[in-house]
Formats: structure tokens, C-alpha cells, sequence
């Protein structure tokens, strides 16, 4: 196990530096500068523009830009061009909301799919699976941001669920609970809306793997032995299911990481995705380069911990 | 989507291509999908020839009116105007091509990127394949839809670059299918044979590995085709779509969103554009997948 994970993070750092190579030259290869007056702004000295160039490398050559950029990112001092403050800092304040939202949708996604997907196994190929396979391809075909306002016009009109932000501004709260509880009511219309598409993906795949469960050996000897098809089917198919749940992880996480940079910026959300996209309108580079990093980083780690959650409930699985 | 109609036995001998094409025709919701897709071709392609003809029907989509503005749907302007006064219908009509060329031209991209990649990953195997798939794994660790976002805020916004961006993003997914297709094919007997009687690789990519492997490569292609459509959709949304004054359904909505309380119809109807048409390639690509499917799903 400790030589799996070793292997793992090993490759995981090949993997980053991959990312970061990536990033970095998607971000600076593409035409247009990153100066905040605008690049022929005449009213901006040539000095000014010299000092700012020196002061975020973009005098170098490109190849010494990027190790500029990783070595002031892995000491810290990387600083956004915007408003020159430490990126990993900017980054360190949006974390918390941004892991709340992600994680929040994961665990819908992964719960509700289950639900739905082994809900359509069970009657696989009759009218209640065809009803919830249409069901689950209606929400992978949603665009989430129209959801956001269909739900915003009818919530706002005829229901009290805040849309915006992470907890109610002006309001002292009592106790820890009451904040907890204040803060859980924000999230989770976003996060609900941010896990339409993971519950209907992950209710596929989990129903597929289902499906191909019933085939195995053993499930025929259950049934040979005389046990009910409910028995069969809750008590040594669904066991498996386990499985597909995993792997739903890895597989979600980076579709719900971008997916909620339209989420954030619809309920003004403070997390890592509207910084992204403040970052985008504001061409800050250094924030850029470091915000892929980071959440490459994130999706890293939830695969790797993915894997080693598999190996410890299947022991099928060997790691190697 | 799933058929309770039974197989029958003698049909088993007729050949792939007739065994899928039979199923696929008892799939009465995978057929209705494709009619769908056709009809949405179709209107489409004709509002995009009326439009570069300069016949403004059923109204001139860029044409506004500021005493009919944020009029809710009437008999004149059956969905309703903008704030511009403009027509919402004429401008989801006009705006419809910009899905699908975007929808379509992207998945050709990131098809042709996926199959070359993940052939000769699948095909060399050793390092080439250890290396380019170290890169496919680094590339599927970011979040999609912000990277597209940079790239495409970081280029300019415009059809052409959307298409490429998301082309370009989304080749991952294409490339691991189509290696593992070639790892297992590489080893099937009439490759084998393929080699022993001195054929180059080129050839055994082209003529014998590539052909058995297309019916998933299609199936991933029309599936990629809605995803396409609703990147597409959600940068329009932000702002870094198609610029105005072309409308597309992602702009109408993001145009509207600022008078959501009192005019519903300019977030409802283009929403309802998009859904339709990301149902329907959806749909149709499970009819597809289930259709040349070798092991059935049904029990």
C-alpha cells in the first residue's frame, strides 16, 4: 500500500508538471498582454511599462518566464498582477467555499445516482428504468445556467432560499449551529443545480454496472439456491455498486470544478471558479497559471485517494 | 434507449451492420431522437441560407424596435421581443446553426485529434504510449469548461476559435477509447496475419484496426456533439460566445437575465432550444450504443 501511494505521488508530480507546462503556455502563447492599462495606452510611460515588465518577468524569454513562475509559486511569492497580492493567499481565501460547493454537489451526485441508478437496474428494461434513463438523459442535457434562473425567478417569487453568496450579510448569529445551519441553507441550491448533470452520469454508469453484476456467477447461484430475486438483487448485486460509486469521484471532480464557474458567478458564489473567471477578464496570468495548478492538484489527490478507498473496499483489488 | 422487444434467433447470422441497424429501428425513442436531429438540421441550415440571402424571415433578427421592447409573446412576436425590441423567435431560428456548426465542427476536431493520438498510443505501445498517455491523464485533470474558458477569453471569442478550443480540450476522452480499442485489436488474430505477411503499419492502422474500431468512436462522436453544444451555450452565457450582434441561445439568454422577473420568455424558450437539442443527440447516441452494443444489455 505505502509503495502504491509512493508510485502514485511520484507520477503525480510528473503528471503536475505536465499541468503546469500545459497551462502555463495556453495562458501566455495566446495573443494580447496581460498590462492592466492596456497595451497601447499612451498616456503610460515607457518606464512604467519597463519596471512593470521586469517586475513579472514578461522581459524574459518564455522558457525562463515559467521557471519564474513555478519557483515564485512553490515559495509563495507568486503575486497577481491585478492587485500584486500573494496568488497562493488569494487562492488559500477562496478554498474553504470553493471545497464546501464541490464537495457538497459530489455528494448529491454520487447519493442521487446511486438512488436512480440502481433504481433502474432493478427494473431494467421496463417502463420505470425507460421513465428514469430518459429522466437521466434530460439532466446531463440541462444547461445548468438556464436551470440557475428558472430556479432563481420561482424560488425568488415563491420561496425564501437565498441565491446569493455564502450566508446572510448583516445577521449575528446565536451559535456555531446556527451559523453552520445558515451557511448550509446557501449552498445548497447551488450545489444542488452544480449536481444535475453528476447524479445523471453517475446513475448510468452505476445502473450499467448493475446490469453487468446480474451476470456474474454468483448471482446465479444466489438465484439457484432458491433466494428472492429482492435478496438477490439488495442483498449481493448491490454490494457491488460500491464500485462505480468510487470511481465517480475521479471521474466527477473536474467536470464539477469547471462546471462551477457559471454556478459561482450566477449566485455570486466566492469560490475558486469566479476567481478564475475574474482572473480570465483581467488577463492575470500569475492567478491563472496557479488557480489550473492548484485544482489539477485537487483532482490529483481526490483520484489517488479514490484508488486507495477501491483497494481497501474490494479486495479484488491489489495495488500495485 | 432500452427496447423490451425480443431478439430473434435467426437474425443472429445477418452481420453486424444489419443486427445494429435492426435494433437501432426498434428503438422507437432513438428513432424519434434522430428525427429530431434531422428536423433541427434542417431548420438550421435553411435560417442560415435565409440569412446570408438577406431575407429577414419570419423577421429580421437584428432589427429593433424600441416601442414593441420586452413584449411577452403575441400574435406578432410569437416568443415574445428583446429589450431592443428585437424578435426572440427570429432569433432563435437564426441563431440555431451556431450550435450545431459549433456542436459538429468540434467533435470533428477533437475526433481527428483523439483517433490520431490514441492510434498510436494503442498502435507503438511501450513509451510512446507511456508518454502520450501521461499527457492525456495530465490534460483530463483539469476542469474542462474553465480551461476552455481561458483559452478562449485569451484568443478572442469567435466561432471559429470556440470550435477549435473546444476541439482541442476535448480529444481526451476520444484518444483513451480509440488506445484501448488498438491495444486489444493489435493482438487479434488477422492483424497478426495482417503482419505476417509483411503489411506496414500504416496500412494495419488504416485498412484492419481503425474499420472494427468505429462503431464506438461513433458513438463517442455523437455523444460528444451535445456536450459541444452546451460549452458552447455556457461560454455564450459569460460573455465569451459568439459576439453581437449574431444571436445565439447562449447570448439571448445572458442578454435577458437582466430582466428575468419580468420577461420570462427571454430565459425560458432559448433554454428550451438548448435542451431539445442536446436531448436529441443524447438520445440518439444511447440508441446508437445500445444498438452495436456486441453484448446486449437487456437481460
Amino acid at each position: 500500500m505505502t509503495a502504491f501511494i509512493i508510485r502514485r505521488l511520484l507520477i503525480s508530480i510528473v503528471l503536475l508538471f505536465f499541468i503546469s507546462l500545459i497551462s502555463f503556455f495556453i495562458i501566455t502563447l495566446t495573443p494580447g498582454s496581460p498590462y492592466p492599462w492596456g497595451e497601447l495606452n499612451p498616456k503610460v510611460s515607457e518606464d512604467v511599462k519597463r519596471v512593470f515588465r521586469e517586475k513579472f518577468h514578461l522581459d524574459r524569454p518564455l522558457h525562463e518566464q515559467y521557471g519564474f513562475i513555478m519557483r515564485d509559486l512553490f515559495t509563495g511569492q507568486l503575486r497577481s498582477i491585478k492587485d500584486e497580492r500573494p496568488v497562493l493567499q488569494k487562492i488559500a481565501e477562496r478554498l474553504p467555499a470553493t471545497l464546501v460547493l464541490n464537495l457538497g454537489a459530489l455528494a448529491l451526485s454520487l447519493s442521487f445516482g446511486l438512488l436512480l441508478g440502481v433504481y433502474g437496474a432493478r427494473y431494467a428494461g421496463r417502463p420505470p428504468d425507460v421513465i428514469t434513463s430518459i429522466l437521466a438523459f434530460v439532466f446531463i442535457a440541462l444547461p445548468s445556467f438556464w436551470v440557475s434562473y428558472l430556479l432563481a425567478i420561482g424560488l425568488v417569487n415563491y420561496a425564501a432560499v437565498p441565491i446569493l453568496g455564502t450566508h446572510t450579510i448583516g445577521v449575528t448569529f446565536a451559535n456555531g449551529l446556527e451559523v453552520f445551519l445558515d451557511r448550509w441553507w446557501h449552498v445548497m441550491l447551488p450545489a444542488s443545480i452544480l449536481a444535475i448533470g453528476g447524479i445523471a452520469v453517475q446513475s448510468r454508469f452505476i445502473r450499467a454496472s448493475m446490469i453487468e453484476t446480474l451476470r456474474e456467477d454468483y448471482i446465479r447461484t444466489a438465484r439457484a439456491k432458491g433466494l428472492d430475486e429482492n435478496a438477490v438483487f439488495y442483498r449481493h448485486a448491490l454490494r457491488n455498486s460500491i464500485r462505480p460509486l468510487i470511481t465517480g469521484i475521479g471521474m466527477l471532480l473536474p467536470a464539477l470544478i469547471g462546471g462551477a464557474v457559471i454556478i459561482e458567478n450566477i449566485f455570486a458564489y466566492p469560490g475558486m471558479g469566479r476567481l478564475g473567471y475574474e482572473a480570465v477578464l483581467e488577463r492575470d496570468y500569475p492567478t491563472l497559471v496557479a488557480l489550473n495548478f492548484v485544482t489539477a492538484a485537487l483532482v490529483l489527490l481526490g483520484n489517488l485517494l479514490a484508488d486507495v478507498l477501491y483497494a481497501v473496499v474490494d479486495p479484488r483489488v491489489r495495488l500495485e | 434507449m432500452i427496447t423490451t422487444t425480443p431478439e430473434p434467433l435467426e437474425a443472429a447470422a445477418a452481420g453486424p451492420m444489419a443486427r445494429a441497424l435492426r435494433r437501432f429501428r426498434a428503438d422507437k425513442i432513438g428513432l424519434f431522437a434522430v428525427a429530431m436531429v434531422c428536423l433541427l438540421g434542417l431548420i438550421s441550415l435553411t435560417f442560415f441560407i435565409l440569412d446570408r440571402l438577406g431575407i429577414p424571415w419570419p423577421m429580421d433578427p437584428n432589427a429593433t424596435n424600441l416601442e414593441r421592447k420586452l413584449m411577452p409573446p403575441n400574435s406578432v412576436n410569437w416568443l415574445g421581443t428583446d429589450n431592443l425590441g428585437r424578435d426572440v423567435f427570429s432569433r432563435l431560428l437564426n441563431g440555431a446553426y451556431i450550435s450545431l456548426t459549433v456542436g459538429f465542427v468540434a467533435v470533428f476536431v477533437s475526433l481527428f485529434i483523439g483517433v490520431t493520438v490514441g492510434a498510436i498510443a494503442g498502435y507503438f505501445g511501450k513509451w510512446v504510449d507511456n508518454l502520450i498517455m501521461r499527457i492525456v491523464d495530465a490534460i483530463m485533470c483539469f476542469p474542462t469548461f474553465f480551461l476552455i474558458l481561458t483559452a478562449v477569453a485569451l484568443v478572442g471569442p469567435s466561432i471559429f476559435n470556440i470550435i477549435v478550443v473546444i476541439g482541442l480540450v476535448s480529444w481526451t476522452g476520444t484518444a483513451r477509447l480509440v488506445r484501448a480499442e488498438f491495444l486489444t485489436l493489435r493482438e487479434s488474430a488477422y492483424v497478426q496475419a495482417a503482419r505476417a505477411i509483411g503489411q506496414r503499419g500504416r496500412k494495419i492502422i488504416f485498412r484492419h484496426i481503425l474499420p472494427n474500431a468505429a462503431a464506438p468512436i461513433l458513438v463517442t462522436a455523437v455523444l460528444g456533439v451535445p456536450s459541444a453544444i452546451l460549452t458552447e451555450a455556457g461560454l455564450s452565457f459569460l460573455g465569451f460566445g459568439v459576439q453581437p450582434p449574431q444571436a445565439t441561445w447562449g447570448n439571448i439568454i445572458a442578454d435577458g437575465k437582466t430582466y428575468i422577473l419580468d420577461a420570462w420568455w427571454l430565459i425560458l424558450f432559448p433554454g428550451l432550444a438548448i435542451l431539445v437539442t442536446t436531448l436529441s443527440f443524447y438520445l440518439t447516441g444511447d440508441a446508437l450504443r445500445q444498438a452495436v452494443e456486441t453484448r446486449s444489455e437487456r437481460q
